[in-house]
């Protein structure tokens, strides 16, 4: 017999095996399979979303799609109305924020007489001066205000207060991590920056989950430059939002084509991505695949378990058909086809889960995790190599205990004998 | 056309050894229709399954159609039983999740005929057993009876030459065991070889020979219109 006649014949056997078998067995094999898929997907793409969280907001809130900063042999962006310039004249920028940030010290209860030894109630950290309104339009700062307001361009001796640098909102007794006892909006803290001290308001408090804003200081630009002594108005960071559509790799080149890279570091987003953070999406990613890899020798399990358990109950049937002349190769080949036919509507139905209900969900309601608002990351290509391995995984799985049983003695199958 | 000569088979437990067929040797020529009769564990069925293929003998060598079969394939034997013999089971052996016509149907289909055409020729032999009306029944709408005529029609829709039956009524009241038989009859008068285990004599009385085993051997071949011949 040959081979285009099993692969016929097998088809037609699997399918009116699937189709007459029990309405709930179907189900539940099919819901195993779905379960499986989502536990290959959703399992990795929650890791690497955790991280991609923190990625995110790290985007829209702090590098923007392109950060100019200065180079590592300078302490700010040398010609920053050249470079300002430059940027105005290209088209796909929608916004531009330039900031000046410099290192310093924050105090609370500053009035208390101390002893010597004593460190009283402060915090080293950046000190940032914008200009709220231009940041606004690049990073929607104003919407990681918990409490308090925003700063108007106005706001003299008023701040904003990163959480993480008020122990109300910081959970961590460590030296690395100092923060502010006793206040809050409204309260007085005492800012020392480059020699400069000065007693401002706290306006408002900011919190995105990532430190590299929660652990800040926000002056506006206009009291921050005297302090720092940078007269010029050269900044330290020019944070850069682009039109929709516009690719960031391209107007990087663009922007370093027109001579900034001179005077200063132009990045994409991905590009001024810390190291760690790239390692940690890797390490997640690996950890996911580890534990999904767990989930898919489960579910293979599973699979062999309810072929082996089909085929042993039909062993009989079996028997009976390679009797009448079926081949073996013949019966393998329609528990493939069964095998594979419940791969396929389970990772269907997978796949219509989690593009149509998790993925939307979770990227408007992300998951409240501590450090991160945690989102579903799922990638075509993804999506499509773990099909194929759940795919491949259910053929071995299906294919081995019909071959167990295929295999046996003929006439044992048929009286039924061990 | 079957030739089987000194037919051993042996099964083992533990240490010991039951010989269920003592070097059974017989002849049974194209068209013949012979009954295969003997009380329970004479070795009727372990007969039939070495006959056709279904079973290796221990010893002992099987002849069909001039073809030796002792060193065919596993594949080659499952082949030949396809192309060259029909089979019926005693307890009616056809797959729950297929309907008659589908039973009937995959023997052919196995021998690359389309679906089409597969089913035109598995309607034609369900029509021969009765069974045109239930074409589409699954076998848990038939009665036993009907399941059993299933059988029949799947085992001769290749037209295969000799058909194997194993207790073939066993399972079926008086009147539709006759009707049984009765087309058995009506297939070895088209020309079909028919080789039938039974242990009821009114059955077997149909048959033109009657090999009666007793303890693995063969203890009477008699044939009809001819004198019995004792072994």
């Amino acid at each position: 017999m040959n081979n285009s006649n099993s692969v016929r014949v097998g088809f037609f056997l699997a399918l009116r095996g699937v189709r007459r078998a029990s309405k709930w067995t179907n189900f539940l094999i099919i819901i195993v399979m779905a379960l499986t898929f989502l536990n290959l997907m959703v399992v990795s793409g929650i890791l690497v979303g955790l991280i991609e969280g923190v990625v995110k907001t790290i985007r829209t809130h702090y590098t923007s799609d392109i950060l100019i900063s200065n180079k590592l042999e300078n302490n700010f962006i040398e010609r920053t109305p050249f470079i300002l310039s430059v940027l105005k004249n290209i088209p796909e920028i929608a916004a531009v924020t330039p900031r000046s940030v410099a290192s310093g010290m924050v105090e609370a209860d500053y009035k208390i007489i101390r002893r010597a030894s004593e460190i009283g109630n402060r915090a080293g950290t950046s000190i940032v001066g914008i200009d709220p309104e231009a940041e606004d339009a690049v990073t929607n700062l104003s919407n990681l205000i918990i409490v308090g307001e925003y700063l108007t361009p106005t706001d003299y001796d008023q701040v904003l207060v990163g959480a993480l640098l008020l122990k109300k909102y910081l959970n961590v007794d460590s030296q690395s991590f100092q923060a502010l006892e006793n206040v809050d909006v409204g309260s007085m803290i005492r800012v020392t920056v480059e020699g400069s001290v000065r007693e401002v308001k706290v306006k408002g408090i900011v919190r995105s989950k990532a430190d590299e804003i929660d652990r800040r200081v926000f002056f506006i630009n206009r009291q921050l430059r005297p302090m720092i002594g940078r007269e010029d108005y050269n900044a330290d960071e020019i944070a850069i939002k682009l039109k929709p559509g516009a690719d960031p790799n391209t107007i990087r080149d663009l922007i370093i084509a027109q001579g900034v890279d001179r005077y200063a570091r132009v990045q994409t987003y991905i590009d001024s991505e810390p190291k760690f953070v790239k390692d940690m999406k890797q390490t997640f990613a690996l950890l996911g695949n580890i534990i999904s890899s767990v989930g898919l020798v489960v579910a293979s399990i599973t699979i062999f378990i309810v072929i082996f358990i089909n085929a042993i109950t039909r062993r009989k049937y079996i028997g009976i058909l390679k009797g009448i002349g079926v081949s073996g190769r013949t019966i393998e080949i329609s528990y493939i086809f069964q095998a594979l036919f419940y791969a396929l509507i389970g990772t269907a139905v997978g796949i219509s889960v989690v593009y149509l209900g998790l993925e939307p969900y979770l990227l408007a309601h992300p998951i409240n995790f501590p450090f991160s608002d945690g989102i579903l990351v799922v990638t075509p290509l993804g999506t499509i190599v773990r099909a194929l391995i759940l795919f491949i995984a259910t053929l071995i799985s299906g294919y081995i205990p019909a071959r167990l049983v295929v295999r046996g003695n003929t006439l044992d199958a048929i009286l039924g004998r061990n | 056309m079957i030739e089987a000569r000194d037919i051993v088979k042996s099964f083992h437990d533990g240490q010991r050894e039951y010989r269920v067929l003592k070097g059974v040797s017989l002849t049974v020529p194209e068209g013949e229709f012979v009954a295969v009769m003997g009380r329970s564990g004479a070795g009727k069925s372990t007969l039939l399954y070495q006959l056709s293929l279904l079973d290796h003998p221990t010893s002992g060598t099987i002849v069909i159609d001039g073809i030796p079969t002792e060193g065919l394939t596993h594949d080659e034997r499952t082949a030949f039983r396809l192309t060259r013999l029909g089979y019926v089971f005693q307890d009616y052996a056809i797959v729950p999740d297929l309907t008659a016509i589908e039973n009937t149907a995959v023997p052919i289909m196995m021998q690359g005929i389309r679906k089409k055409a597969a089913y035109e020729k598995a309607s034609y032999a369900l029509s021969r057993v009765g069974l045109e009306n239930r074409l589409h029944h699954l076998p848990s709408q038939l009665s036993g009876g009907e399941q059993q005529r299933v059988a029949i029609a799947r085992a001769i829709v290749n037209n295969p030459k000799i058909i194997f039956a194993d207790e073939p009524t066993a399972n079926l009241d008086s009147e539709t065991g006759s009707q049984v038989i009765e087309l058995f009859r009506e297939l070895n008068e088209n020309g079909q070889t028919i080789i039938m285990v039974t242990h009821e004599d009114e059955y077997g009385a149909y048959a033109g020979r009657t090999i009666t085993l007793s303890d693995g051997e063969i203890i009477s071949d008699i044939q009809k219109k001819q004198n019995a011949v004792s072994l």
